[in-house]
């Protein structure tokens, strides 16, 4: 699988799509993209996108499955068949490592969605993966965090997550899909305003000492991440709470009126 | 899926009680392992290894098959280890759980990505023979850390497995039955093992988690390492977050365990080994 043609790091310093070491793939947010979930982000990390839906709380579809002090959650993992070309990914459900991806999700955001305030009820986060090029975890998550904010779902802080991998002794960040095939990469995810990381998964073998670096750099990312995930929730919530204002002029202004009659 | 009943919550206070004061229900410190124990079958490569009361039997076994078209020189390590309701019954036969699929994927993860096996070594005649193996694990009983027995019992099956002896003569292959020239080891590059940590609120981590602490716990964090100090497999999914130095730390515990573990195999693979007669000079 390894293809060895890709020159991970040219005599410049740079990578094959041309970035630095730590720069990012260009990145865009978007919330509120499904028509009828309760909360829903589009994020696109280079070319991969992830779609995430949130439906829920809502009355759980197994009733067995009900916890009665807390909200359950539910993950399902989907990727679009024209995703990635050829290899890569099988499409087949229950293939495992769609699993394990749904999985790290879960565990990921049930520390930190505030599941004691709904009680027997379930919530479900549907993540479709549109187009894959590396990093769909990182991404996921990415998305899911925008897709709890846009649903309204309280939840303790912006979880951000980010992939790190390692050339020679050069830690790199964001790797696209032909840097994960060659280099160990290590993917985290944390709590910005803590500083504490929640999830890490490392799939190659590594000395210890490239290990602690790894990690505190992936530290650093995450928080610019949050930095522009907060902009474009910021300014989504500004127009709302725009819009709200002009209503409340209408409305003051037509009974004004009402009073000078 | 059968839900496996909650234990009731006077328990839990006991044992978060506990663990403030640094104690555990076993009389165990934190940082403890419980006794390992490894049982060698009759034959080679068929090794259960048990941690308290959870046991996994690990069989290695071999054939000889054609070799991938576009990677003639290896030979294939198959990993089986499926959960039955034996271990315990929440299990089911046939579907996978979550804890399942992570089990499965997590050893695989260890074993075969961190190319644990020279899969080189196991080629007889390129492009056309190479070994086979193939390890199945038996899950006995699960009392808690499944994921750690089932790793070291892997390992130790492995290093104590030998394949037949081959003889190429031209395009010929002579399989020596092990009556007639002594098997000959694996080639084994390092050995990975699997160490779990479970956390709870507020509370230092605590290594080989029991059942009911597992159960309990607010997340785990499994890392796979080897003697040679190097990480090789680092999942922890959800749960209390920690930070950096949290990870750093339990990691550096992680390394003087390891290597404990890896004294302990030998001498047992050793003891084994003075017992039984394998090579005739």
């Amino acid at each position: 699988m390894s293809s060895s043609r890709i020159e991970i790091l040219n005599d410049g310093g740079l990578r094959h799509d041309a970035r630095r070491p730590y720069e990012l793939r260009s990145t865009s947010f978007q919330l509120n993209t499904h028509p009828t979930a309760e909360g829903s982000s589009t994020v696109t990390q280079g070319l991969t996108t992830v779609q995430v839906s949130i439906f829920g709380p809502r009355e759980p579809r197994q009733r067995s499955q009900a916890s009665h002090d807390k909200a359950i959650i539910n993950v399902e993992v989907g990727v679009v068949p024209w995703a990635q070309g050829g290899g890569g990914i099988k499409r087949v459900r229950g293939d495992k490592r769609l699993q394990e991806i749904g999985a790290s999700i879960r565990q990921t955001f049930e520390p930190v969605i505030m599941t004691h305030l709904y009680p027997r009820s379930e919530i479900t986060i549907n993540v479709q993966v549109l187009s894959a090029d590396g990093g769909i975890l990182p991404t996921s998550i990415n998305a899911t965090t925008l897709a709890l904010i846009s649903s309204g779902i309280s939840i303790l802080d912006y979880i951000t997550s980010i992939s790190i991998g390692l050339y020679l002794k050069q830690p790199l960040l964001d790797l696209s899909f032909l840097e994960e095939q060659d280099l160990p990469n290590l993917i985290i995810s944390c709590l910005t305003n803590s500083n504490k990381i929640t999830l890490a998964q490392m799939e190659t073998r590594l000395h210890i000492d490239r290990f602690e670096e790894m990690l505190n750099l992936g530290l650093e990312a995450c928080k610019v991440l949050k930095i522009e995930m907060e902009l474009i929730v910021k300014e989504q919530t500004e127009k709302i709470v725009e819009r709200m204002n002009v209503k409340s002029i209408i409305s003051s202004n037509a009974s004004g009126m009402n009073i000078d009659e | 899926m059968v839900r496996e009943v909650d234990p009731p919550s006077i328990q839990k206070d006991f044992l978060l009680a506990a663990l403030a004061e640094g104690k555990r229900l076993d009389g165990r410190i934190p940082l403890e392992q419980r006794k390992i124990e490894f049982i060698f079958g009759d034959e080679l490569g068929n090794v259960e290894c048990r941690i308290g009361k959870t046991a996994v039997l690990a069989q290695v076994s071999a054939s000889i098959v054609k070799p991938r078209d576009d990677r003639p020189y290896e030979g294939f390590l198959m990993i089986n280890s499926e959960i039955g309701p034996m271990a315990s019954s929440i299990y089911e036969n046939g579907r996978s759980s979550d804890s399942e699929v992570l089990i499965t994927r997590l050893l695989e993860k260890s074993i075969r990505r961190t190319e644990a096996i020279d899969r080189e070594a196991l080629c007889i005649l390129a492009g056309e023979k190479v070994w086979q193996l193939r390890l199945t694990l038996h899950f006995l009983s699960d009392s808690g850390n499944l994921l750690d027995c089932a790793s070291m019992a892997s390992m130790i099956a492995l290093k104590h497995f030998r394949k037949p002896d081959v003889e190429v003569i031209g395009d010929e292959v002579i399989i020596h039955s092990p009556e007639e020239r002594a098997p000959v080891p694996l080639a084994i590059h390092h050995t990975p093992l699997c160490l779990t940590f479970a956390y709870f609120e507020n509370l230092p981590p605590i290594l080989d988690p029991t059942h009911l602490e597992s159960t309990l716990c607010a997340g785990t964090l499994t890392v796979t390492m080897n003697a040679q100090r190097e990480i090789c497999v680092l999942s922890k999914a959800g749960g209390t977050p920690l930070s950096a130095e949290d990870i750093m730390g339990v990691v550096r515990v992680g390394v003087d365990q390891v290597r404990e573990m890896v004294k302990i195999m030998d001498q047992a693979l050793e003891k084994d080994r003075e017992s039984r007669v394998i090579e005739v000079q």
